[in-house]
């Protein structure tokens, strides 16, 4: 195993469009273990995608159980030739990447996705995703196609998170 | 040897402030790092990261043109320009209700003595003349954890009559 270097911004080959993974044998195995180990050494990494490292195929590393916080998730998984077939709702949440050290930005993200995407056997599998997953998922389904979340940031003034916590509406005011 | 300014700029909000004072620093051979610009009950203000190999008075006359032009008065003062190094918010605290004096510090205040540390703080007047209200984001790390600001947060809503709102920000890095 190896941990690979990230292509960082403003890297053009960042931009480039990744193409569909066609062969499910040993080299896209070693390939896969590499990304894992590579997401790993990552601070605070809980996704990596293929392009990243300068392999331009449809590969995706997802872990949603390394967050501080808990949430919803479905673990440790690759996604090959990952796509997202339906989506519902959208929030605006905080997101960083290892290929933009330094820099963390809003953006909108649907709240809700069903994923279809084949694992390192070639396998289909259909997953509902949901929160954190579900946006680690579309950010890094987006490397796939050459977009960056800097290509998708919005204010940091002002954003609108999501009131999970609403509380109380205040009925004193006259 | 480059130092760091922090330069700002008041004025009355007119168009073509920025361009005007960002050109003349360029043309005077000094580099911008982090900026934030926002008006203020109409006022232009913005405060500027300036790095220059002059002095303090060499950089003065270098935007006192501009500062002629727009009549905006300025201030520059030698800081250490640390970059590459941001901390990220881990909370998202919004505090509204009817404007009155000492609602920033009643809020920041308890806020403070449940830990949190302020990364960025926007206040806002909206509402009617007869009827101000008093809109506050902020954004900082919760070094006590999100439950301490919770209960300062209802305890604030209690005392002073405001409503709250506050999310974890779980910044995703992919």
């Amino acid at each position: 195993m190896a941990i690979l270097e990230i292509l960082e911004y403003p890297n053009t080959l960042l931009k480039q469009v990744s193409k569909p993974v066609e062969k499910f044998d040993d080299s896209l195995r070693v390939f896969i273990a590499d990304l894992k180990e590579t997401m790993d050494a990552g601070p605070g990494a809980t996704g990596i995608a293929a392009p990243q490292v300068g392999r331009f195929e449809r590969i995706v590393y997802i872990d949603a159980s390394k967050t501080k916080r808990k949430v919803k998730n479905h673990g440790r998984m690759v996604l090959i030739n990952p796509v997202i077939v339906a989506q519902d709702g959208s929030e605006v949440g905080r997101e960083g990447c290892l290929s933009v050290p330094d820099y963390t930005g809003n953006v909108a993200r649907a709240t809700e996705i069903t994923l279809k995407t084949q694992d390192a056997d070639g396998v289909e599998h259909t997953f509902q995703m949901e929160g954190f997953e579900a946006r680690l998922v579309q950010h890094e389904m987006d490397h796939l196609d050459g977009i960056l979340f800097l290509d998708r940031l919005v204010s940091r003034r002002n954003s609108l998170f999501k009131r999970k916590n609403y509380k109380k509406p205040a009925s004193k005011e006259s | 040897m480059d130092t760091w300014y922090m330069t700002t700029f008041v004025g009355k909000d007119r168009s073509g402030i920025v361009a005007k004072v960002t050109q003349a620093l360029y043309e005077g051979g000094c580099n911008l790092g982090e900026a934030s610009m926002t008006r203020l009950g109409g006022n232009f203000t913005i405060m500027m990261m300036v790095k220059s190999d002059g002095t303090k008075e060499e950089l003065e006359k270098i935007i006192e043109p501009v500062c002629r032009e727009f009549e905006l008065r300025s201030h520059v003062d030698k800081i250490n320009g640390e970059l590459h190094k941001h901390c990220d918010p881990d909370v998202l605290i919004s505090v509204h209700g009817a404007d009155r004096a000492g609602i920033v510090a009643s809020a920041t205040g308890v806020l403070a003595e449940a830990g949190l540390n302020i990364l960025n703080l926007e206040t806002d007047v909206g509402g009617k003349e007869d009827r101000p209200v008093y809109v506050m984001h902020l954004e900082g790390i919760a070094e006590r954890g999100i439950d301490a600001l919770e209960k300062a947060l209802e305890k604030l809503e209690e005392e002073q009559g405001v409503q709250t709102h506050i999310n974890p920000i779980d910044t995703l890095i992919g």
